[in-house]
């Protein structure tokens, strides 16, 4: 490499590293919420861009995905939702600043204690960063030796759904018991939105399709290139999204056993394939290589759909009731 | 080394930025975006450290653990708004009761 490329990727990295610290000061200290949360999404493309640097474009995609398109969701949701309720509790004696305090009224001492400590924190942690060990070869070659008996050839999803697939499948578990403990909360909101605009509604329609079909992509190509099914199962989550934001957000009136389904579908598949093994004769997922691909292919087609809904169901922020008016 | 180096100190200055921010701010929603920077710093600390292996390119295993990570942060922010929300019903304050008053 050269003097002048190495110069400009020196020079990128630094002003993309300081670009991180200077926007995620931003988002934790501007004094009005929402632009806080504005700020946290540009915040997460941010951090895509510097996983594309550390040379991992799976992360990339997940963290542009989920990390800020689906959280700066929840939080903007969540926003509106305390805002709403601020509101209609604004004639009781509910202090309106609650948002624009910006810290809690610590005194001066406790605050040059917090700031002083975390100076120390950054350095200590700096310094144990620097005395790591010198270069270590890690686990890239014992998973690169692997590969060909892993059915796929991206040594990251042959990583999530092979060789740790047990991290995967407590992950989707977590996933679930998220959705479980944030339904019995509370009741999903009746409305979501006041009144989509038309132009929100007919994007949708031209939107939802691509969306779709870009998530197909993701969860097929994971098997060669970075994308995978938790990437796909975000853009599915955010055409769910869209269209519960343009409006449909009832229920069908019938029962809800269609939904809890589709919910449990990722977890059961991939219980259900693990046993199966077991029943065959082999360990808990250990999957025979001439059938791995197709076997991570059906674990990743039903792992997609679940963490779309189960995604989208999130941002609901509750259960949603049966067949309750707009 | 150069990317190492850049997004490891930036990754410990967003943890400790989040860390402050979580223990100085009261209203849960600030609180819960804090730790979500320190998530995304602890991430790319050990993005970083993963970036350092010599020879073929990153090391995958870390990236597949930080895409677990992710996936659970995502999970464990709904849950943490949820109980917010909730909170927020039940005191009319968006913060733990007994820092009302602090």
């Amino acid at each position: 490499m050269d003097v002048m490329s190495l110069a400009a990727n020196w020079t990128f990295d630094g002003l993309l590293a300081l670009a991180l610290l200077w926007v995620g000061w931003r988002v934790l200290a501007s004094t009005n919420l929402f632009k806080g949360i504005v700020f946290f999404i540009a915040f997460g493309l941010l951090v895509a861009l510097s996983w594309v640097r550390l040379e991992a474009p799976d992360v990339a995609l997940a963290e542009a995905a989920i990390g800020a398109g689906l959280t700066g969701a929840l939080l903007l949701a969540a926003l509106s939702r305390l805002r709403r309720r601020q509101d209609s509790a604004q004639a009781s004696d509910q202090p309106l600043d609650a948002e624009t305090s910006r810290t809690a009224r610590l005194s001066l001492g406790t605050q040059a204690l917090l700031i002083v400590f975390s100076a120390v924190l950054f350095v200590c942690l700096g310094t144990a960063f620097l005395s790591l060990p010198p270069l270590t070869p890690g686990l890239g070659p014992q998973v690169a030796e692997q590969l060909s008996a892993s059915g796929v050839t991206n040594p990251v999803t042959a990583v999530l759904l092979n060789f740790r697939a047990y991290d995967t499948l407590l992950e989707m578990g977590v996933l679930f018991l998220a959705l479980v403990a944030v339904w019995s909360l509370s009741p999903a909101p009746a409305q979501l939105v006041t009144a989509p605009g038309s132009i929100l509604i007919s994007f949708v329609r031209v939107l939802v399709p691509i969306v779709v079909l870009a998530a197909t992509y993701l969860l097929w190509i994971g098997a060669y290139a970075p994308g995978g099914a938790f990437q796909a199962g975000a853009v599915l989550a955010a055409a769910v999204v869209l269209i519960l934001l343009a409006g449909e957000n009832t229920m069908p009136a019938g029962s809800t056993w269609p939904l809890r389904a589709t919910l449990s579908l990722g977890l059961g598949v991939f219980v259900a394939v693990g046993m199966s093994l077991m029943g065959m004769g082999r360990s808990f997922l250990d999957f025979p290589t001439d059938q791995a691909g197709n076997l991570i292919l059906l674990i990743e087609v039903a792992a997609t759909v679940s963490i779309g809904v189960t995604l989208a169901a999130l941002f609901l922020g509750g259960q949603p009731q049966r067949g309750s008016p707009k | 080394m150069t990317a190492t180096m850049a997004y490891a100190t930036a990754g410990i200055g967003l943890f400790v930025l989040g860390l402050y921010a979580l223990s100085a701010y009261t209203h849960l929603l600030r609180k819960v975006i804090a730790l979500n920077i320190m998530a995304s710093g602890i991430f790319l600390v050990f993005g970083a450290i993963a970036h350092r292996a010599p020879g073929q390119g990153a090391d995958p295993v870390p990236h597949a653990l930080v895409i677990t990570g992710v996936v659970v942060a995502v999970s464990a922010t709904a849950l943490a708004l949820a109980l917010m929300l909730r909170i927020q019903a039940e005191t009319g304050q968006p913060r733990l009761p007994d820092e009302t008053s602090d």
